[in-house]
């Protein structure tokens, strides 16, 4: 008897596991969670602060935030950024002046923590939402942030 | 001319097989040496290190902010727990007393990181054990989980979320509705996976009496979390020695006392209902303050030892630091769970076949990371 009723569980609980997949099976386009990516690219809205990369936002006179005051690269955990200064002479004043040249950040090397975007004071980088990021050679990886000619938009002190 | 002599006696000798490091069942890169006769298990060597970052050797480089991020990658699927234990060793040693929005907020993410980690390991259990389906089953509902993560702290896995003083930014002003639509989508989910895999026959067959654990042998071996629990060893970190907003909630200590892979499994089932009935009781009152209590730009810690545990979904996470009063540690240890649960798997697995080794690696729920660090 008990081998009887062995089987008539085993079978029993082997349907009622197949009444789920069943269920799920016939509305297979309701409940479906699948993203068509690459094909959803158009539509493909990342989360505001989703953290794709650091970039650095310029306005329309290709002006920045960043003084170069370097809290951003103390705070990275692997020296993914580099500040590097000009100490030019500056026009207004005529005294030699330290000022930011390149704002160098190596990609490969970020691990995405947010960390130099907490610690900036003046908000000068921030998240992009791009994600795709391959390339074939690795050097492409290592972006300068500031643009060319950008300059440090007035009234933003160090 | 010679004829060649042919043996016709078998005979049952013991040899040995590599299990890993690049295998589908250990989830990482975990070697097993399997000393085996037919397909009883003599013996399991683990070898470790495969995936060794040295985590602890440069938290002593690292500023007390830093390190938080590498705690990421050791249990990445309890990536905010592990967060929020260095968080609190810090705050304590330095006596800061945070917000109880930021410890309702820490709470519910805690929770919702245990959920997630245990969908995951749900469906890959199933997997395991040969039911495909639960694995895409437990992916979706985590996937939930994570969008609300990315909502919020911007990573799905990697979150560093929880910085020494509080967090790192205010919550986003979806993640409560979105928690509560998570929280009535999974509790119709639940139900599913017991039809589904919990009262299936043949996974029933696979794991009850399977890799038997008793309560004493879970205490000397140090086993802590679920794996502990499903001994009858009451190790709730959670509930012993409760942190952050884990004082005002109540919900109760998932314990099974057969101590074999159905009963880790079972236990892994109620802690989802167990941690989905902490966020009901929290989500709805999430305290009016700051996000963030302001710390000092370069943290010292005062001369000392510090030592902090959490529960993570794996067992028990214990962060040891070492202060000499600069700005690193001198020393950081993490008392990592998976470490201790894999301890315990030639005890266990002795004397059991090559596929049950499967079962019980599943139900001992082993991050690699987390054991290498
Ligand atoms: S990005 Fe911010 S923190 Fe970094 S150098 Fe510029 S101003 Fe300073
Ligand atoms: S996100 Fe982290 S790793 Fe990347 S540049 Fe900023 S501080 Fe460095």
């Amino acid at each position: 008897m008990s081998y009887l009723s062995n089987i008539y569980n085993g079978i029993k609980t082997l349907l009622t596991g197949m009444s789920v997949t069943g269920k799920y099976f016939l509305n297979a386009r309701k409940g479906a969670i699948t993203q068509q990516y690459p094909d959803n690219r158009a539509t493909l809205k990342m989360f505001d602060r989703f953290r794709g990369e650091v970039i650095m936002p310029h306005d329309e006179n290709n002006e920045h935030a960043c003084t170069g005051c370097q809290k951003c690269e103390l705070a990275c955990p692997n020296g993914t950024i580099e500040i590097i200064w000009d100490r030019g002479i500056d026009e207004v004043t005529g005294k030699k002046k330290k000022k930011i040249d390149k704002f160098v950040y190596h990609l490969s090397m970020c691990t995405m923590c947010g960390l130099c975007i907490d610690a900036c004071p003046t908000d000068a980088i921030k998240w992009g939402q791009n994600f795709e990021n391959s390339v074939y050679d690795r050097t492409a990886l290592t972006r300068v942030l500031n643009k060319p000619g950008s300059k440090v938009r007035a009234g933003i002190e160090d | 001319m010679e004829t060649t002599v042919v043996n016709n006696n078998f005979k049952s000798e013991e040899y040995f097989i590599n299990m890993g490091p690049q295998h589908p069942a250990t989830h990482g890169v975990l070697r097993l040496l399997l000393t085996i006769d037919g397909e009883i298990i003599k013996k399991v060597d683990p070898d470790l290190g495969y995936i060794h970052r040295s985590i602890e050797k440069m938290c002593e480089r690292d500023s007390y902010q830093q390190i938080v991020h590498l705690t990421d990658r050791m249990d990445y699927l309890s990536a905010n727990i592990n967060n929020e234990a260095v968080c609190l060793a810090v705050e304590n040693a330095l006596q800061l007393e945070v917000t109880d929005r930021i410890k309702v907020i820490r709470t519910i993410i805690g929770e919702l990181t245990r959920i997630a980690s245990h969908c995951l390991w749900w469906g890959v259990m199933g997997m395991d054990v040969g039911a495909l389906t639960t694995y895409f089953y437990g992916f979706r509902d985590r996937e939930m989980i994570n969008d609300i993560f990315e909502e919020t702290c911007g990573a799905r896995l990697t979150m560093n979320y929880n910085v020494p003083g509080g967090l790192m930014f205010d919550i986003h002003p979806n993640f409560v509705k979105r928690v509560k639509d998570f929280v009535a989508h999974f509790k119709t989910k639940i139900p599913e996976y017991d039809r589904l895999l919990s009262n299936n026959v043949i996974f029933q067959k696979r794991t009850m009496g399977v890799g038997v654990l008793s309560k004493e042998d879970a205490i000397s071996f140090g086993v802590s979390g679920p794996v502990g629990r499903a001994s009858g060893y009451s190790c709730d970190v959670r509930k012993h020695h409760p942190y952050s907003a884990l004082d005002q909630v109540t919900f109760k200590e998932a314990l099974r006392t057969e101590g074999d892979t159905y009963a880790r499994y079972q236990v892994r089932i109620q802690e989802m209902w167990e941690s989905l009935s902490i966020i009901e009781q929290l989500i709805d009152n999430i305290p009016e303050g700051d996000f963030r209590v302001q710390t000092n730009a370069v943290i010292k810690l005062p001369k000392g030892e510090y030592y902090q545990k959490v529960e993570t979904a794996r067992g028990e996470l214990g962060v040891y630091i070492i202060s000499t009063g600069t700005k690193n540690p001198y020393r950081l240890k993490f008392r990592s769970p998976g470490f201790s649960n894999l301890s315990v798997l030639n005890h266990i697995a002795v004397g059991s076949k090559i596929a049950d080794l499967v079962a019980i690696m599943a139900t001992l729920d082993l991050v690699i990371p987390d054991i290498d660090r």
